[in-house]
């Protein structure tokens, strides 16, 4: 993983002092609340429906264990005992005093951790693969030009302001587990025909009231090339983003109406000119980050092979344990979906517990997913079966990995001041209504996503059954979507039609997942059952 | 009837003006009347309460109940944590807010 320096810790100490210095200034009466309001976003503190929420970056969805219980430790001293994993790879509280937030700063500063551009119009947190560095399907491991990207786009001076707020997405592999085409920009590192490393560029995706999957800008972008480019693209975007409506300020809107082509040709433009400037950092300097997300010191010559006398251990390990590149070991992902509960939450015991299992099994690393889980990358087979005990004692071993009840969902109305109606309800009612493993088990991959407003943090477009919360006159509704992915072969979610009450909206999910059952091919997803016949035999079964 | 309620500066708690000063619980909220944009401004600028509005209301035999869903949820609690709500031992919080 990688290691703070003195510039990073020296710019996060100095950043925790300019707020605790900001927050006493505004108890004082010496700002008001307009003129803090932005300072206090920039640090990631917002202030929501029941308190201030605190968001902190969690880069690249990567975690030590002594990072993972500092996380458990402000939830225990500073909020009311969970904390909420978010499809950012980040980490919510909910009910955070504002008196309180510079010591928390500094309780993350102490362990290479902060706030900073979790909010307002710059470049968040880069996202990348929960499997980063153990997939056995990676060409490479992405997170070391996540982590250039991290310190190139902190306090980049240029794109402070940008027009609206900027996501960036890596992956190393060819199934997409980090929603690339849905993001701002959407990175994948692969080997082209001459063997060369580079990255195919995707540039305009996201979610949102405007949905769109990104095109390609560039097929290949050689790996020496890959700040300048960016760069780049921000520079486009920056220069000519629309910053008179909100609703058309992201950068989706600029490449669609530009055209792709044309976007791309004005990026070339500016890159000729950015290439010039050396922004691009010398190999040394790559390698020096590199180095530092080194595989760690795998057995070699360990046993393969799984005891799954235990029929429940055989069930969670079918499906949440995924391949290793390393023989002899594996991924584990944590459901933090357990029935009944909230998707995301974990208590601060549970947080504490992750960290342990990670330090003693898996080399001191956790991750951190878009689907609100987390990971123990990389897991020594033989300890398979004692990993699962410690979870099924902390309510952990839910075996629903990309099952319907591993449901992405926002806080909705619950939390968010945002939202229009609640999404916790709906997933808990979702998840109770499919609750036998076997039936969802032979329902397979089915990705089902909430959001309780239109800004779609909970990916109701992308998700294979995606759900939009709405308010009718004051009533919550939901609207059905169906067809929408997140993964390599991106779409986005079509409406069925008119929309339901809370136990309407899960009664018509049951009764197209029904029709699905009658009309699936063997081996065929929900998925790919509704881009084989269409929407209207589901429309049928849903509203006869 | 109309009712004001913000966020306390300090801590964020949601608060309810009851009159002569501010309550976590909404039953002690007072009808502001036409009254509620000047509390507000005054309220805010001595630093007693952070981003004040004034919303409907209805005044019921249980005390006052916010017209929209939202705010009786910030009133209330998240629904789906009641043991973290204003008043976790009330059975009937939940229907109160639906």
């Amino acid at each position: 993983m990688y290691k703070y320096d003195e510039f990073d810790q020296s710019i996060v100490d100095t950043r925790v002092a300019e707020f605790r210095d900001q927050v006493a200034r505004r108890l004082a009466g010496e700002i008001s609340e307009d003129q803090f309001k932005p300072l206090r976003l920039m640090n990631g503190l917002y202030l929501q429906l029941h308190a201030y929420m605190l968001r902190v970056a969690v880069p690249y969805g990567t975690l030590s264990s002594r990072q993972m219980r500092m996380l458990a430790h402000i939830a225990r001293k500073y909020d009311r005992d969970y904390g909420h994993f978010t499809t950012r790879q980040n980490i919510q509280y909910n009910w955070i005093k504002l008196e309180d937030a510079p010591d928390i700063l500094a309780d993350l500063a102490s362990v290479e951790m902060h706030a900073i551009q979790t909010s307002g119009n710059c470049i968040r947190n880069t996202t990348s693969d929960q499997f980063a560095g153990a997939a056995a399907d990676e060409v490479t491991d992405p997170r070391p030009w996540a982590e250039l990207l991290r310190q190139w786009s902190t306090f980049h001076p240029e794109f402070s302001y940008l027009p609206r707020k900027f996501k960036i997405a890596i992956v190393a592999a060819e199934e997409d587990r980090a929603a690339i085409k849905l993001h701002d920009i959407g990175l994948q590192l692969y080997n082209n025909d001459a063997g060369e490393l580079g990255f195919r560029v995707f540039v305009g995706g996201g979610m949102g009231r405007t949905p769109m999957v990104a095109p390609v800008i560039r097929e290949f972008l050689p790996t020496g090339d890959f700040l300048s480019y960016l760069e780049a693209c921000l520079r486009v975007y920056n220069r000519y983003g629309r910053r008179d409506n909100i609703y058309k300020a992201r950068i989706k809107i600029l490449v669609h109406e530009l055209g792709a082509a044309e976007y791309a040709r004005q990026v070339e433009e500016e890159w000729a000119h950015v290439k010039t400037l050396g922004l691009d950092p010398p190999p040394g300097e790559f390698e020096r980050i590199a180095a530092q997300f080194a595989l760690p010191a795998f057995e070699t010559g360990i046993a393969d092979t799984v005891d799954r006398s235990d029929p429940d251990f055989a069930v969670w390990l079918d499906q949440n344990v995924k391949a290793h590149k390393q023989p002899g070991y594996a991924i584990v992902n944590i459901s933090l979906k357990p029935v009944g509960g909230i998707p995301g939450d974990a208590s601060s015991a549970q947080i504490d517990l992750m960290a342990d299992l990670a330090e003693t099994y898996s080399f001191d690393e956790l991750r951190v997913t878009h689907a609100q889980n987390i990971v123990l990358p990389h897991v020594k087979k033989a300890d398979l079966y004692t990993i699962w005990q410690k979870l099924v004692a902390a309510d952990l071993a839910s075996a629903n990995l990309d099952l319907i009840s591993d449901i992405i969902a926002c806080p909705g109305l619950d939390y968010c001041s945002l939202a229009n109606a609640r999404s916790i309800p709906v997933a808990q009612k979702i998840a109770k209504r499919f609750e036998g493993l076997d039936r969802q088990r032979d329902l397979g991959e089915l990705k089902l996503k909430i959001s309780g407003c239109i800004n779609a943090c909970g990916h109701h477009h992308a998700g294979h059954i995606g759900i939009l919360g709405v308010d009718r006159k004051g009533t919550e509704n939901y609207q059905l979507l169906l067809g929408g992915s997140g993964a390599e072969d991106a779409s986005l979610g079509r409406i069925t039609g008119p929309g339901f009450d809370e136990d309407g909206v899960v009664d018509a999910i049951e009764r197209a997942i029904e029709k699905y059952r009658t009309l699936r091919t063997d081996g065929e997803r929900f998925l790919d059952t509704y881009r084989r016949v269409g929407m209207d035999p589901f429309k049928e079964a849903i509203y006869g | 009837m109309k009712l004001l309620t913000g966020n306390n500066l300090k801590t964020g708690d949601v608060v309810w003006w009851t009159g002569s000063d501010w309550s976590r619980h909404i039953a002690e909220a007072a009808d502001v009347d036409g009254h509620g944009e000047a509390i507000a401004a005054a309220e805010e600028a001595a630093r007693r309460v952070n981003a004040p509005y004034v919303i409907d209301g209805e005044a019921t035999p249980t005390g006052p109940r916010p017209g929209h869903i939202k705010d009786r949820i910030r009133a209330a609690g998240p629904t789906v944590r009641p043991d973290l709500n204003i008043k976790p031992a009330d059975p009937t919080a939940g229907g109160w807010v639906i």
